[in-house]
């Protein structure tokens, strides 16, 4: 791996932090990233499904996760994974994400305070897999012009100014983040600023050191000299000034390290970070400094004096044509007054030319030389995609099935009361379709949830009645008032047929037929009704077009099974409606003798 | 902070907790208190439980995080002979030492609060032995001796065996490795004992993330009986939250001397603590020239480096600190009064203008000119004193609003009257030093 980044890489962000996800969103759409640097975000106590971001002056949604493995199984691609845990979590999420088959190349820790063992296994543990960590106690690393890690780099404004928006020829590696972006301020007024950075943190134990970095750089084509901003206490510099002794090291490097100022004070005065503590003489900065100086660094005598020492490396390499001028590209500005959309459509649009489903213009299935037929498209406005056709054919199947079951039926009754009081059909319809819910029509979610489980769970069919008996309801979609074992329902017996023929496999429906075994045992009406086979066979449909079991579950809490079913019956009941309308009734009136009247004189 | 020391008696207290759990081949009585005064060991030798006060000869040392208390001459083990020291000699010679300042040979200065107060330990130096554990680099590092006291350190390659033990090692390669390395010269009667608490020692040292643990001498009596005669130990405090019922309730005091905080340097440190931004304020000299006012940790070292770089008297650095992560404009200006004052007591002896060093690196977030704006009220509440004693004031800042809060405050200085010279990114972060100090000669 010659660069950390590149204009390709995803990151997966872990904690929901708006602003920091919406400065590298701003950060891409400045250097024009065709897209966005964050795949998902990991949320644990968010249960949204999405969060919404500006892209330039538009908003895009981000997806959201409950998990890293879940995040990173839907993103494959995305390799990097931005840790914004806190410093009691961090340490999970690496170890975790660490043991996800090698995704993840690059992990970035934000956390300050890591227990030190803590810290210490969870570097090792990547240095063992070959993760690259960032951190811990860092604000992250830059590719400019590709990749850049949350707030690294400050406002845009400073990353334009800074040069940090394209690609230099520096790669910068400094263990403090705040003096991070001084230095890129630095490289771009005295040279032409970075072509890569990392701070790689402030605590003691951070992932990967200044060596680890550097010799990246050193085999990165984009970097023609580095700088190394160290700090007082520790002994990583001496593996930079070993690597470029033994040749490992042969770009220039510019070094410094500062906290010069401890030697003139007795220990107690804690000069920097929790790091930056010289244990030993060779650990000063004033000793690194020597010993870089005399190892062939280009070491100023000041931190004052780096911008000159800068400068004169750059004009260096810049004669010598190692460094070739750059042609700054162009910004994208950011829109300033971005507005917020509060409602988001992800299924048709009529912006164009010709309104679309799901991207299909209108006419391309409208006509049946389009070869869409109704059930086409409810498959792609109800879930964004046109099914196969035996799919299709079955959600018409259940069209049709559903579609009247004469007028004594709740719904239709109460659809021709509501037309015999003169109401328009729409008031008529609302009326009847009102009264579908968990006594009328509803079996067919009630079905679908509880087969789909106890098929899911491997219950025998006898524990699912046990199961369900715990559940203290009746098994929805089992039993008929009239039909039975002996008198079957011909509309079960035509879907049945219908997926024996058709659906590639329907183990949700044959699992079903062995519990209908039992209930129908022991009595001879507590068939599977029609409720309970739409419902069990739309779980096999979504099963067999690899829906996975949640995106299953979302459909049945959604509502979608009985949608089915109120809009199959909305056919039968404007055919009621207009029934009504055709013979022109009266307003009804319920007889007085069919009423029960009971009633107790109130005390007052 | 990280990794911070804590006191002789708090380690054994620790060591005490979990002895049964990871010691459990031995024997530790653990009879130590902590006591300030020579009154309140008296009391406490009334109480159940610490009748051996008054039945047993005694030892009284500091327990203050400095070592070398033998040669400062502060361990009290012998009246008239070694082991005769009765309870009211103890008292007495407590009474007698926290009634004073005393400095020590490494120049440390301050007046002893807290002893530790134990039983006299009668043993040979055969007994003795030396074991220790920190991290070096990556590693663990375990050393063992059989040669403890304070001659450890002469003579330290020949008389130390260390034994590497990388983070990620099993128990049994653990148990393995110590076993190999362990000191050549164990006696044969104490060899297997020596090494099994060895490696009981390590898993305590790792188990409650000591970052440094050393017991010296290590006294090693009949029948598995520990004697821990002087114990160093330093906790990573990070894992605080991890070890709250391990721990215990532990204290980690300051550096001896340290605690002589100036009044000011006290009010920092209490207004950091109720904050969530950060106040950090150390005086180096009351009676330096160039004080400095500074935003962000990295900017702060590299404005004190450069200042006794560029000055070549670092003397002349009055005043060592940073406020960052975002102070508000009351914390601003608390913290600007503060230094504003302690500039402000004294002239420069040779008569120059004091420099007072506003700087800053680019801020990633923080808003420049709503933290100006709590130095701004600063400054027109001391615009007076300030031209009293004379003072020359450099500003350095970027980030976001860096423009208006340059603008701003230097609107300010021009109508208090104050000298400022303001500058922005396009100046060096440090440069601002040059300046001031050039501008003086």
């Amino acid at each position: 791996m010659s660069k950390l980044f590149t204009k390709d890489t995803q990151a997966i962000f872990w904690n929901n932090n708006t602003s920091a996800i919406q400065r590298m969103l701003d950060y891409d759409y400045t250097i024009g990233r065709e897209t966005p640097s964050i795949a998902a975000i990991v949320a644990p106590t968010s249960s949204a499904k999405f969060d919404k971001f500006f892209w330039g002056g538009e908003e895009i949604m981000i997806p959201l996760y409950r998990s890293t493995s879940e995040a990173a199984n839907e993103h494959k691609n995305a390799d990097v994974l931005l840790n914004f845990g806190s410093f009691r979590t961090a340490y999970d999420v690496v170890m975790e994400a660490i043991e996800l088959n090698g995704q993840f190349k690059t992990i970035m820790v934000t956390a300050e305070g890591i227990p030190e063992r803590r810290a210490r296994t969870m570097n090792q543990a990547a240095r063992d897999k070959g993760v690259t960590v960032i951190g811990p106690a860092t604000v992250g690393a830059i590719a400019p012009g590709a990749f850049k890690i949350a707030n690294i780099g400050g406002t845009i404004e400073n990353i334009v100014n800074s040069k940090l928006n394209r690609c230099g020829s520096c790669g910068l590696v400094t263990r403090s983040g705040g003096l991070f972006n001084e230095m890129s301020n630095i490289i771009s007024l005295n040279a032409d600023g970075i072509a890569e950075g990392v701070a790689i943190g402030g605590d003691r134990f951070v992932g990967s050191v200044f060596i680890d970095n550097l010799l990246r750089m050193e085999s990165n084509p984009d970097v023609k000299y580095m700088i190394l901003l160290g700090e007082v206490g520790g002994a990583e510099e001496y593996k930079v000034i070993e690597a470029v002794k033994n040749g490992k090291i042969k770009k220039p490097i510019i070094s410094w390290c500062i906290g010069t100022i401890a030697k003139h004070f007795e220990s107690g005065v804690q000069f920097g970070h929790a790091g930056a503590s010289a244990n030993a003489d060779r650990e000063t900065a004033e000793a690194k400094n020597r010993a870089m100086k005399e190892a062939g660094f280009y070491v100023p005598d000041s931190f004052n004096d780096i911008p000159a020492t800068i400068h004169a490396v750059y004009e260096d390499l810049l004669s010598k044509g190692v460094i070739e001028p750059i042609v700054e590209p162009k910004v994208k500005s950011i829109p300033k007054n971005r507005k917020v959309r509060n409602f988001i459509c992800t299924i048709s649009d009529d912006r164009g030319e010709e309104a679309t489903y799901c991207g299909i213009p209108i006419s391309k299935v409208a006509t049946p030389d389009t070869g869409f037929s109704i059930g086409d498209v409810m498959s792609l406005l109800w879930f964004k995609q046109r099914y196969p056709k035996w799919a299709v054919e079955f959600i018409e199947t259940v069209l049709k099935t559903v579609a009247d079951h004469g007028p004594a039926v709740s719904g239709a009754h109460n659809a021709k009361v509501t037309a015999r009081a003169g109401k328009d059909v729409v008031s008529s319809l609302i009326a009847g379709l009102l009264t579908i819910g968990p006594r009328f029509g509803g079996a067919i979610d009630g079905a679908a949830k509880y087969f789909k489980y106890g098929y899911d769970n491997n219950l025998s069919p006898k524990e699912f009645l046990s199961y369900m008996k715990k559940q203290g309801i009746p098994i929805p979609g089992i039993g008929h008032r009239i039909k039975s074992v002996r008198n079957p329902d011909l509309r079960v017996s035509g879907l049945k047929k219908y997926a024996d023929e058709y659906f590639p496999s329907h183990p949700v429906l044959n699992y079903a037929l062995e519990i209908e075994k039992m209930t129908t045992g022991k009595k001879d009406n507590l068939i599977l009704n029609v409720d309970g086979t739409i419902g069990v066979l739309m779980v096999d449909m979504w099963k067999e077009l690899n829906y996975d079991d949640d995106e299953i579950a979302t459909f049945i809490e959604a509502g979608a099974l009985n949608a089915f079913f109120i809009l199959g019956r909305c056919i039968g009941f404007i055919g009621h409606i207009l029934d009504e309308k055709r013979l022109n009734m009266p307003m009804y009136r319920h007889p007085w003798d069919d009423i029960l009247y009971d009633i107790e004189t109130a005390e007052i | 902070m990280a990794q911070r020391a804590i006191r002789e008696y708090d380690g054994k207290a620790i060591f005490s907790k979990h002895w049964e759990k990871y010691f459990s081949g031995f024997h530790y009585g653990f009879k130590s208190v902590l006591v300030s005064s020579g009154d309140e060991l008296k009391k406490k030798a009334e109480e159940h439980g610490f009748e051996w006060l008054k039945q047993e000869p005694l030892v009284v040392k500091p327990d203050m995080l400095f070592g070398k208390r033998g040669k400062n001459g502060l361990v009290l083990f012998k009246d008239k002979k070694p082991g005769d020291v009765s309870l009211d000699v103890a008292a007495k010679w407590i009474d007698e030492k926290i009634s004073h300042p005393i400095t020590l040979l490494s120049g440390q200065h301050g007046t002893l609060t807290h002893l530790i107060v134990e039983p006299f330990t009668p043993h040979s130096e055969e007994q003795e032995y030396y074991i220790s554990a920190t991290t070096v680099g990556e590693d663990d590092v375990l050393y063992m001796s059989t040669e403890g006291g304070m001659e450890i350190e002469d003579g330290w390659e020949e008389k130390v065996t260390e034994v590497v033990i990388p983070i990620n090692m099993k128990n049994a390669n653990i148990d393995h490795v110590v076993r190999a390395n362990a000191p050549t010269d164990l006696p044969a009667d104490k060899k297997e004992s020596f090494i099994s608490f060895a490696i009981d020692f390590f898993k305590f040292y790792r188990d409650l993330n000591f970052a440094y643990l050393e017991i010296n001498p290590l006294v090693m009596l009949d029948d598995n009986e520990m004697a821990i005669l002087d114990l160093v130990a330093r906790l990573d405090d990070t894992a605080g939250y991890l070890m709250e019922d391990e721990w215990g309730k532990i204290e980690f005091p300051t550096a001896f001397g340290m605690e002589d905080q100036s009044e000011e340097e006290k009010a920092i440190s209490e207004a950091d603590a109720k904050s969530g931004a950060s106040l950090k304020l150390t005086i180096l000299n009351p009676m330096g020239r160039i004080w400095t006012m500074v935003a962000g940790g990295g900017a702060s070292v590299v404005y004190a480096d450069t200042i006794a770089d560029l000055s070549g008297n670092v003397a002349e650095l009055a005043n060592y600190g940073e406020y960052s992560g975002g102070p508000t404009t009351g914390e601003t200006k608390f913290y600007a009064d503060t230094i504003f004052d302690l500039m402000t007591r004294f002239k420069d002896p040779k008569g120059r203008d004091k420099i007072l060093i506003i700087g800053g690196a680019i801020a990633n977030f923080t808003d420049v000119a709503k933290t100006f704006t709590g130095i701004i009220y600063s400054l027109e509440e001391y615009a007076d004193k300030l031209k009293n004693v004379g003072v020359k004031i450099y500003v350095r800042r970027g980030g976001p609003n860096y423009e208006k809060g340059l603008k701003d405050i230097k609107e300010a200085a021009d109508r208090l009257g104050l000298y400022m010279e303001v500058y922005g990114p396009e100046t060096h972060v440090t440069d601002i030093v040059r300046m001031s100090l050039e501008n003086g000669e």
